[in-house]
């Protein structure tokens, strides 16, 4: 049974919709990947998932039991992360601070998955008494993607990780996720660095206008003349 | 050096009791408006209504305290706190939570607390009249002197009971809110919520509970505030119209949904008042000899006189606005 599995969906803000009919499906092992132009619909996707935006046509299950319209802290109970693209943290919070909010549901599991967070992103616990705010643009997305990880989820969703991070950086959260999906996280993630991110993915979704243009295997997406001419740049 | 003691009585001792009792009044205004990002005028009315459930109280049970060796007051303080804490929570079910799931503008809160103030304002007149009463009903204010070691000083440092008890209250809130902030989930999730509500939320805190519990711990220090000010002169059911002014020039002095910065500014603003009605001619005096013959001093030096001490809060917030426009410590958005 598939992870996450979203039929159809539409859906968008007040009387608008931004969703056309979108469907996508991860397993729980899986990396998805989102790409498409700007303003295609991606962050409303994640967005529509996570609960915070009307769906109103489609279905989305996880693991097979519906959740469309769920608010965002039941599938937080339901365990589901979410990363957003933009005002991630908790700045004037530390980082510890941050992280001990993503477990605010069970706290009696902070200490344990604190250590685990740690492990991932090691530069977090030098930081770990200073402000988040306070930290690099780098730094900030680890502290939003631990701030996820610390509800245990079992799907995370990451809006744009690597957005605004130098070629280093962007590899290096490349590589977090990948050890994040290994550790058993299923991951749906919107990705700008389409080849990158396609490259470590399981399944691909190109959106276009807000609906499905391509969806396959991350590979086949690669190496689909079609894809790369529109979609990848050449 | 008879001239230092006054100075110290009317200005170090009058500043400080003044200072406090914004403090702990800016403290609520700030936190409301970080977790609700609005102005909550209805705010001093509070205060106003948590003395006044401290003089029922003590009204109806006036030798409660004695048994203890307390102000009665002081005594039913703690009960009064509760009162206005649960009134608080009335009053944003009953008014501002239904605004808020409207999502209206800050504007609405705004007005709509204003509309709140006007009723509280009402039935405080209405069950405690129009004039002052005393906190003090069968006991008698205490007042301590004390006298300094040196011959040159012949009057004592006078510090009265209830501006002991103010002192002893203003550090235990603010090391209590410190603590609380900095230290418990609780309150953790109160700074994080005024940081990033969305994310709060997608974090799964629960922030209507969130939001109850502001309200229970602004409403808690408004009596308190409210009654620190009683104890010190007296209750009157226009308290709220001398104290709004001062503890939004606190709050936005301080920076804004700042709760440092709210202590801070409210010292600010109460010392600024004190020595902008003091009368300097006192501590110049002395050194009359020293100026020539034609400077005379008057007999009474002061920046503004008494009547006019509500404009000092409006002067502070300009001066220090000017200097650093989100305030002492960094505020949120204005
Ligand atoms: N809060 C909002 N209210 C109304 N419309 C919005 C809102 N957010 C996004 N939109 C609209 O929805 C459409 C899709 O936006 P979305 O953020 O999903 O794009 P995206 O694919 O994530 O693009 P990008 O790559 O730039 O992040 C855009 O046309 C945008 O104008
Ligand atoms: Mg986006």
């Amino acid at each position: 049974m598939a992870l996450l599995e979203a039929r159809n969906v539409h859906g968008g803000y007040g009387g608008m919709n931004i969703l056309n009919g979108v469907s996508m499906a991860i397993e729980a092992d899986e990396v998805g990947v989102i790409v498409g132009p700007n303003g295609a619909g991606k962050s409303t996707m994640l967005k529509a998932i996570f609960g915070l935006l009307a769906v109103n046509q489609g279905e989305i299950l996880l693991r097979g039991e519906p959740i469309t319209n769920l608010s965002p802290d039941r599938l937080v109970h339901r365990g589901m992360g979410f990363v957003p693209q933009e005002k991630n943290i908790f700045p004037s919070l530390t980082v510890e601070e941050n992280l001990e909010m993503g477990a605010y549901i069970h706290p009696q599991r902070f200490r344990p998955m604190l250590e685990r967070v740690y492990d991932f992103f090691p530069p977090l616990k030098d930081k770990r008494r200073q402000p988040a705010g306070e930290l690099s643009g780098g730094q900030r997305q680890m502290v939003a993607m631990g701030r996820a990880l610390m509800v245990e989820p079992s799907l995370l969703l990451l809006d744009e990780p690597t957005a605004g991070l130098s070629p280093l950086y962007m590899n290096e959260i490349f590589a977090r996720v990948q050890e994040i999906n290994a550790a058993g996280v299923g991951i749906l993630m919107v990705e700008q660095h389409a080849k990158q991110a396609l490259a470590i993915a399981d399944k691909g979704f190109v959106l276009a206008a807000g609906q499905n243009r391509f969806t396959d295997t991350g590979d086949n997406l690669l190496n689909d003349p079609e894809v790369a001419k529109s979609f990848l740049g050449g | 050096m008879n001239e230092l003691v006054f100075f110290i009585n009317n200005v170090v001792v009058a500043g400080s009791v003044t200072g406090s009792i914004y403090a702990i009044g800016a403290v609520g205004v700030t936190l409301i408006f970080s977790i609700m990002r609005f102005a909550h005028f209805a705010h001093a009315d509070m205060m106003t209504f948590g003395a006044l459930m401290v003089l029922v109280l003590t009204t109806a049970f006036p030798e409660v305290g004695g048994a203890v060796g307390l102000p009665t007051a002081v005594v039913m303080l703690p009960l009064a706190m509760a009162l206005t804490a649960l009134l608080a929570v009335g009053i944003d079910k009953g008014f501002y939570k239904p605004l808020r799931a409207h999502g209206v503008k800050p504007i609405v809160m705004v007005i709509g607390s204003l509309g709140v103030a006007l009723i509280l304002q009402g039935l405080i007149r209405l069950f405690a009249g129009t004039r002052a009463q005393s906190l003090y009903i069968a006991e008698r204010k205490e007042i301590f002197r004390l006298e300094l070691p040196f011959e040159s000083v012949t009057r004592p440092i006078i510090v009265t009971e209830p501006q002991v008890i103010l002192f002893i209250l203003t550090l235990a809130a603010v090391i209590g809110l410190h603590l609380f902030l900095n230290r418990t989930r609780t309150g953790k999730a109160m700074r994080a919520m005024s940081d990033n509500p969305d994310l709060a939320r997608a974090s799964g805190i629960n922030t209507s509970r969130i939001v109850t519990i502001t309200w229970i711990i602004a409403g808690g220090l408004a009596a308190v505030a409210g009654t620190l000010l009683s104890l010190d002169v007296a209750f009157k059911p226009d308290l709220s119209f001398f104290l709004l002014l001062p503890i939004f020039a606190a709050a936005i002095v301080g920076g804004v949904g700042h709760p440092y910065g709210a202590i801070a500014g409210g010292f600010v603003v109460g010392f600024a008042e004190t020595l902008a009605v003091f009368n300097w001619a006192v501590l110049l005096r002395p050194l009359q000899q020293h100026f020539p013959d034609w400077l005379e001093l008057p007999r009474n030096l002061a920046f503004v006189g008494t009547e006019y001490k509500i404009v000092v809060p409006f002067f502070i917030l300009v001066a220090i606005l000017v200097w650093r426009p989100t305030g002492i410590f960094k505020g949120k958005v204005i």
